[in-house]
């Protein structure tokens, strides 16, 4: 469908918020400490307003850290096994994601229906729509533009709000048809069409790389001494890919308690040591820097190799969390100078 | 600065270290940890207020360790990490060598541990005024409230581990909560799994936590966890009368005597 453009007063999206709660799950940006994290939410004023990127991406409201796949019950001779019922799952509103994390919903997607289609992960996609805010302010992190997105890119949003000027009302684009169905649900917030530039309101994120360059250089750059020098200060914590929009690595835990138990879905990150751990003892990345290579290799090697979708939305969340510095930018750039 | 440089330059030049790590400026205005080995690249070492980040976590680490005989930058609580890492035999003479930084930010050598040890002696750990005021609020809570309170705190806790990657005491090879037969700490990171980790954590390190916040300073979701481990410390000054790291001789909490004066033990 074309993208129609309508104006929505900045009094209106309160009274749009409360519309959406009323039969939606709502997954908000909301603050504990001075993190922001997506949460599940109904109160409008709860919800952070000013924010350049959240510290948590999105992905947990299809993707959570802990997700019940299915139950069991232990008898005697037999195992009877109550797979998890997509039915239960409600209708989302992912409100309030920046445009990277909604351009990372493309990434996941490719993830999770690579060879076997994902039942949980699709369903609870399928029922979430999502609202995206354009971006006004970016800092020394963000870098969308190097990685095929801009601060006002509606790939992956339902609707995308875009705010015209300093406490200004909003320019709505309606994207899809999920998005129309929000339009219905409330139609006089939504008011007459809109051609309003929203270009002139959105963050300068100047382009820092090009990475097919980069995927080019990959290719020849896997045996380098650079990444044992510069993976030295990573201390090995799962902190990048937690926080990533777009890693989807998962472990498997059963948990039970007597007869009766569930089978669990967990994050996992190729950071930590254990990640390729086999039982025999031995592990493929014994040292860090083959840690971080990996990182680095499949978001900008392997996934375009093999899935045709860079794993990288430039969000720039695994540098603002990293404890010790390691940041992806910095080193990306770097791999762009190398002569090889 | 120019000193610790200078000194750097000297260690290398004469081969009597491999490696010197210290601090140097990362991106923005933050800081991180750097391994110099070519005499030319001590320039880079720098040091200043920003330079909190605990570097005695890099000691332990394998290819740190594999490069040769280290010297490190250390501030107080990196001293007080070493000392307790060589009580427990993890670093000591033969491969570490200590630039300590003075609290007024003067270089100051030492010959050895001892010498080390000796110097932060003269320091007691000391609990600041803004985390009294926490802890305080936290003694003063029912024990429901105070149940609750942790529930809360923990609850964003997604198990990255950079609590325990950047924790200096937190070196072992595998931790209690990598073991899956039998699977002490449930993996998943939900209400029980996150208080299991955390208490299980910081129960590993009553009397060998030194204080230096590394744990909450790398938390990417700003949990209070060093609230249990200085809660611990203060136990620790009030049951046995204080606690500083050493390098011989009884330590707190992994000293048996079966002559104990108490008897809740036997």
């Amino acid at each position: 469908m074309s993208i129609d453009k309508r104006l929505i007063r900045k009094e209106s999206l309160e009274k749009l918020f409360d519309i959406l709660k009323q039969n939606k799950t709502i997954f908000a940006p909301v603050s504990k400490n001075g993190k922001i994290s997506f949460k599940i939410t109904d109160s409008f004023s709860s919800v952070e307003k000013e924010y350049i990127q959240t510290t948590q991406s999105s992905k947990e409201s299809a993707f959570p850290r802990t997700e019940k796949i299915l139950d069991f019950i232990k008898s005697k001779n037999s195992l009877d096994a109550k797979p998890f019922n997509v039915l239960e799952i409600p209708e989302v509103v992912l409100w309030g994601i920046r445009p990277c994390d909604a351009m990372g919903v493309g990434e996941l997607n490719s993830i999770f229906n690579w060879d076997s289609k994902d039942e949980i992960y699709n369903s609870r996609l399928a029922k979430t729509t999502v609202i995206g805010f354009s971006c006004a302010k970016s800092d020394e992190s963000c870098f969308c533009t190097s990685v095929g997105g801009n601060p006002g890119n509606t790939e992956g949003s339902d609707i995308l709000f875009t705010r015209l000027g300093d406490g200004g009302d909003y320019l709505a684009e309606i994207i899809t048809e999920k998005g129309a169905g929000i339009v219905a649900l409330a139609p006089d917030i939504f008011q007459k069409p809109d051609n309003q530039d929203k270009n002139k309101y959105l963050a300068e994120v100047p382009v820092k790389f090009d990475r097919e360059t980069i995927r080019k250089k990959l290719d020849r750059f896997f045996e380098s001494e650079d990444w044992v020098e510069r993976s030295l200060k990573c201390i090995g914590c799962g902190a990048c890919a937690y926080v990533c929009p777009t890693c989807a690595c998962f472990d498997i835990q059963d948990e039970s308690h007597g007869k009766y138990g569930s089978r669990v879905r967990c994050w996992d990150s190729c950071g930590l040591s254990q990640f390729t751990l086999h039982t025999s003892g031995h592990n493929p990345r014994e040292v860090q820097s083959q840690r971080w290579r990996q990182r680095i290799m499949h978001k900008f090697s392997y996934m375009p190799e093999r899935l045709s979708i860079y794993g990288c939305t430039g969000c720039g969340r695994c540098s603002r969390a990293c404890p010790v510095d390691m940041n992806i930018l910095e080193h990306l750039i770097s791999i762009q100078e190398v002569t090889l | 600065m120019d000193e610790l440089r200078k000194r750097a330059k000297e260690l290398l030049e004469s081969k009597k270290v491999s490696v010197v790590i210290g601090y140097e400026e990362g991106t923005g205005d933050r800081i991180r940890a750097l391994f110099v080995e070519k005499p030319e690249d001590v320039s880079r070492l720098i040091f200043d207020s920003r330079c909190v980040l605990n570097l005695a976590t890099y000691i332990t680490k394998h290819e740190v360790k594999a490069k040769g005989k280290m010297a490190i930058t250390a501030t107080i609580p990196v001293m007080r990490s070493i000392v307790q890492l060589a009580y427990e035999f993890q670093v000591s003479d033969k491969n570490l060598l200590v630039l300590g930084i003075t609290p007024e930010s003067n270089l100051m050598e030492f010959k050895d541990l001892l010498e080390v040890e000796t110097y932060i002696h003269k320091f007691e750990i000391e609990i600041n005024a803004s985390y009294r005021e926490k802890l305080d609020k936290l003694a003063a809570m029912t024990q429901a409230e105070r149940w609750r309170f942790w529930i809360d705190e923990l609850a964003p806790c997604f198990k990255c581990y950079a609590c325990r990657a950047a924790c200096p005491m937190c070196y072992c090879h595998r931790c209690t909560v990598d073991f899956n037969q039998p699977q002490w700490i449930p993996v998943p990171s939900h209400e029980l799994g996150n208080l299991e980790w955390h208490i299980m954590r910081a129960v590993h390190l009553i009397g060998r936590c030194i204080d230096c916040d590394a744990c909450a300073n790398a938390c990417p979701l700003a949990i209070p966890i060093n609230l249990l481990n200085k809660r611990l410390l203060e136990d620790a000054k009030k049951h046995f009368g204080g606690y500083q790291p050493i390098l011989k001789g009884d330590h707190l909490m992994s000293t048996f005597k079966p002559d104990d004066k108490e008897n809740f033990i036997r």
